[in-house]
């Protein structure tokens, strides 16, 4: 592969993907030279696939053959848009048309009417782009868009992931042959080092310092790592990137062999992501028959080649001592710090591990260089960031924003508020490592040290909204639970520490906590947080502390009032129906699996509380709201 | 151990199957985990009798074999049932409802998560995420993914399955 034919691809494959990337006058115009008059993209991502993706695809090219249309209109199954909770996604080009939860039947009448016609289904549509007078707009001038800023989603809901040349279109390797045939391997390290970039799995170390030391090292032999080991539950950030665009991975992985002087790579992914996996897998082959990987990469002299290794279902391995010692053929546990990783890591050579989502940004910088990359964000956390939005917010999907965006901007505008009208409360971000942000702080920017400052994280990018019927003991509980799971249990701290903390917290829940358990959760968790020998078991204790921090109010409900404010915690509710709402239809006491429910047709029902089991089926089928806790 | 063996209904195609996957991976570094990933595609599971082929044939004790397969959750030491249920209850699902969903689903099967129904066609287990948050809560079965589900919603997909089977659970 030499400049000229990289350039070749670009240039033949530049105007089909652009316009899906331009206006659409623009990109009517570039159409023409494109050989399709229009393009439908159609999410193939986990989400949108779990919504039945491929069936509207199946229906989508019968359906244009039947019309005779397939040689005049082009299917792409991308990788993820982000708006995940209006899944299957579809989208026509030029004119950026936002199809939202298309189905079989809807995708028939959308050929029929738009494609062949050129008329826009309306209705179907998704609601926000089309206005009161008929007018449509397209995805990224909708409220979810707007505020965001893609670099490591740059491609993502754009491009075939499994069609390389669409990721050469988009300036793909151009960073690599930067690097290889124009920059040292300090002159790359500075250049990673200049932009600001920090950690995006959570830890936020600045990835060129990584980079620096692990060239620092002297050895014949270095390994460059991915973690794509994304074990917060309810992030979905890494497995989005290697769906939708895996050779932005590949890419910066090389660019970091050729900084710190490695020829190997190892991407540890989840196996419960057979979709990211397989697309990967498929992107190595192409990257290796494109030379991209293999010898002499660019006629640089330079070599290197990467192998996929299958995580098994351990949380822990996303640590990154525990993830070499997995990829070793291990118990994924973790190893003592130091020696850090730069200096002895996978298989006792030095070794640089960064996150997915890092390495999305890299190739960029590298093209782009690190001045424009560090324009980007806050004095002290450069560039941006993707979240998983989730919980208890209308736009349920994936966000990439500029640090320092505030957190009302991401719920109230990108997220679209919180669904019936109820009222915030908390963003849960880092997961079992992190912390809550409560409502009063929501003008926080989100940056790495403004989180800390406030006793949250930035983790690895999974953000829950909770809302007033969201019990906040009960989430500390919910995280605890986990994170006794998933201790590897090496060390005593963790593992005796974590069972001793969910002890307190189910005491608690339970309505038998006492004042004092406050202190020794506390003092147990300064412990932990000093002794144990990884971050799991370091951080474990952040869930209870924040929300000890936030909402001591409710810990002093469940233990000296012994009631849930929120009507969450089993032990410390009651059922009750409000006999003026009860229109007596029987529903609740049919579908009562224990008959604890009474009462006579038409007239107010009652729930005898000791036969009760608070399974919630009755207040779940009550169609009058008649049902509520106390 | 013998007890065990008459339970272990491996074939010989399996095995050579298996031979196959540890002699190609035999000079891989860090084989072990590759191998039992592929051995427990081929029966399923990793009984003790699989577990001593693959330490036979990487030259590894059984004792380290049977400590990473104890390790990792995704393997599984018994069998699982012809249908695998798996609820997630990652945090997403879980602010959602996730534990009535699995309450659900083992009060509607008779049996806890973990644990697989006595004719061998369901299991139940938790799982952390599979990603498909905006569709929370969620549950799989075998490859499927069931989405923003109810309680109401689990019974009816459950009842689809059992009819399929030809059961009266």
């Amino acid at each position: 592969m030499t400049l000229e034919e990289l350039n070749k691809i670009k240039k033949e494959n530049e105007e089909l993907v652009m316009v899906r990337k331009v206006v659409k006058e623009q990109g009517e115009e570039m159409a023409k030279h494109t050989g399709y008059r229009k393009q439908v993209l159609v999410c193939g991502g986990t989400g949108c696939t779990s919504s039945g993706s491929k069936k509207v695809i199946v229906a989508l090219e019968k359906s244009l053959k039947e019309n005779g249309l397939e040689n005049e209109v082009l299917v792409v199954r991308t990788g993820c848009f982000g708006l995940c909770s209006l899944g299957p996604i579809m989208i026509v080009y030029p004119e950026g048309a936002f199809y939202a939860q298309a189905t079989p039947e809807g995708v028939e009448k959308i050929v029929k009417e738009h494609l062949k016609e050129g008329n826009v289904v309306k209705e179907l549509l998704y609601k926000e782009t089309v206005h009161a007078d008929g007018s449509i707009i397209s995805l990224s001038e909708t409220a979810f868009y707007k505020k965001q800023m893609r670099i490591a989603l740059r491609n993502c809901g754009v491009i075939d992931p499994e069609n390389i040349k669409e990721y050469i279109a988009l300036d793909g390797y151009q960073g690599l042959y930067k690097a290889l045939t124009s920059m040292t391997p300090d002159e790359v390290i500075k250049e990673v080092l200049d932009s600001g970039i920090r950690g995006r799995g959570g830890g936020g170390f600045p990835t060129g310092r990584k980079w620096m030391f692990a060239k620092a090292t002297p050895g014949d032999i270095k390994y460059v790592c991915c973690n794509a080991d994304e074990g917060d539950p309810g992030a979905f950030m890494d497995r989005s990137i290697l769906e939708g665009d895996p050779q932005s991975i590949i890419e910066a992985m090389t660019i970091a062999g050729y900084a710190i002087g490695a020829h190997q790579g190892f991407v540890y992914v989840r196996a419960e992501y057979p979709i990211a996996v397989e697309r990967l897998r498929i992107a190595i082959e192409q990257a290796r028959e494109y030379g991209f990987l293999g010898k002499n990469i660019f006629g640089s002299g330079f070599d290197f080649d990467m192998e996929i290794r299958l995580g098994a279902g351990a949380f822990v391995c996303g640590e990154e001592t525990a993830l070499m010692t997995s990829i070793e053929g291990n118990r994924g546990e973790p190893r003592p710090r130091p020696p850090f990783p730069a200096v002895k890591g996978l298989f006792e050579k030095p070794t640089v591990l960064n996150n997915v989502e890092t390495y999305a940004n890299i190739a960029q910088i590298i093209y782009k260089g690190s001045e424009w990359y560090s324009s980007i964000g806050t004095e002290t956390s450069r560039g941006t960031k993707v979240f998983a939005l989730g919980g208890k917010i209308t736009n349920v999907g994936l966000v990439e924003i500029p640090m320092g965006t505030t957190l009302r901007e991401i719920i109230e505008e990108i997220g679209g508020g919180i669904p019936n009208g109820k009222k915030f409360k908390a963003a849960q971000t880092g997961g079992p490592s992190g912390g809550c942000i409560p409502a009063e702080h929501i003008d926080t920017p989100i940056d790495y040290d403004s989180l800390i400052a406030i006793g949250s994280m930035m983790g690895s990018g999974g953000m829950i909204i909770l809302d007033e019927d969201t019990c906040m003991v009960d989430i500390a509980k919910f995280y605890l639970e986990f994170t006794v799971d998933e201790s590897c249990g090496k060390c005593t701290p963790c593992r005796v520490g974590t069972r001793k903390l969910l002890q307190y917290l189910d005491k608690i829940t339970k309505g038998k906590g006492e004042m004092e358990d406050l202190q020794r959760i506390d003092d147990l968790a300064t412990h932990m947080q000093k002794s144990s020998l990884c971050a799991l078991g370091q951080t474990a204790p952040n869930p209870i502390l924040s929300t000890m921090k936030f909402f001591k109010d409710e810990y002093i409900a469940h233990i000296q009032d012994k009631t849930c404010p929120a009507g969450v915690c089993k032990s410390l509710i009651r059922y009750e129906i409000v006999a003026d709402k009860c229109k007596g239809c029987t529903l609740c006491a049919r579908n009562c699996p224990v008959k604890a429910i009474t009462g006579t047709v038409k007239q107010p029902h009652v729930i005898d509380s000791d036969k009760c089991i608070k399974c919630g089926v009755c207040m779940s089928n009550c169609k009058f709201g008649a049902i509520i806790t106390k | 151990m013998a007890e065990n063996s008459l339970s272990f209904k491996g074939t010989k195609a399996q095995e050579e199957e298996l031979l196959a996957v540890i002699a190609k991976n035999k000079e891989v570094p860090g084989a072990l985990l590759p191998v039992l990933h592929e051995a427990q595609e081929i029966y399923g599971y990793l009984p003790i009798e699989v577990q001593q082929m693959v330490a036979d044939g990487l030259g590894v004790s059984l004792s380290e074999v049977y400590g990473v397969a104890t390790f990792y959750s995704r393997f599984s030491l018994t069998p699982k049932g012809k249908h695998r249920i798996s609820v997630c209850l990652g945090t997403a699902c879980y602010v959602k409802g996730a534990d009535k969903v699995l309450a659900e689903v083992e009060s509607k099967l008779g049996i806890k998560s973990g644990e697989c129904t006595p004719d061998g066609l369901f299991s139940i287990d938790s799982c952390r995420c599979v990603g498909a948050c905006g569709l929370a809560p969620v549950m799989m079965i075998d490859e499927e993914v069931y989405g923003k589900l109810t309680p109401k919603e689990v019974g009816k997909i459950l009842d689809k399955y059992i009819a399929e089977e030809g059961g009266n659970q």
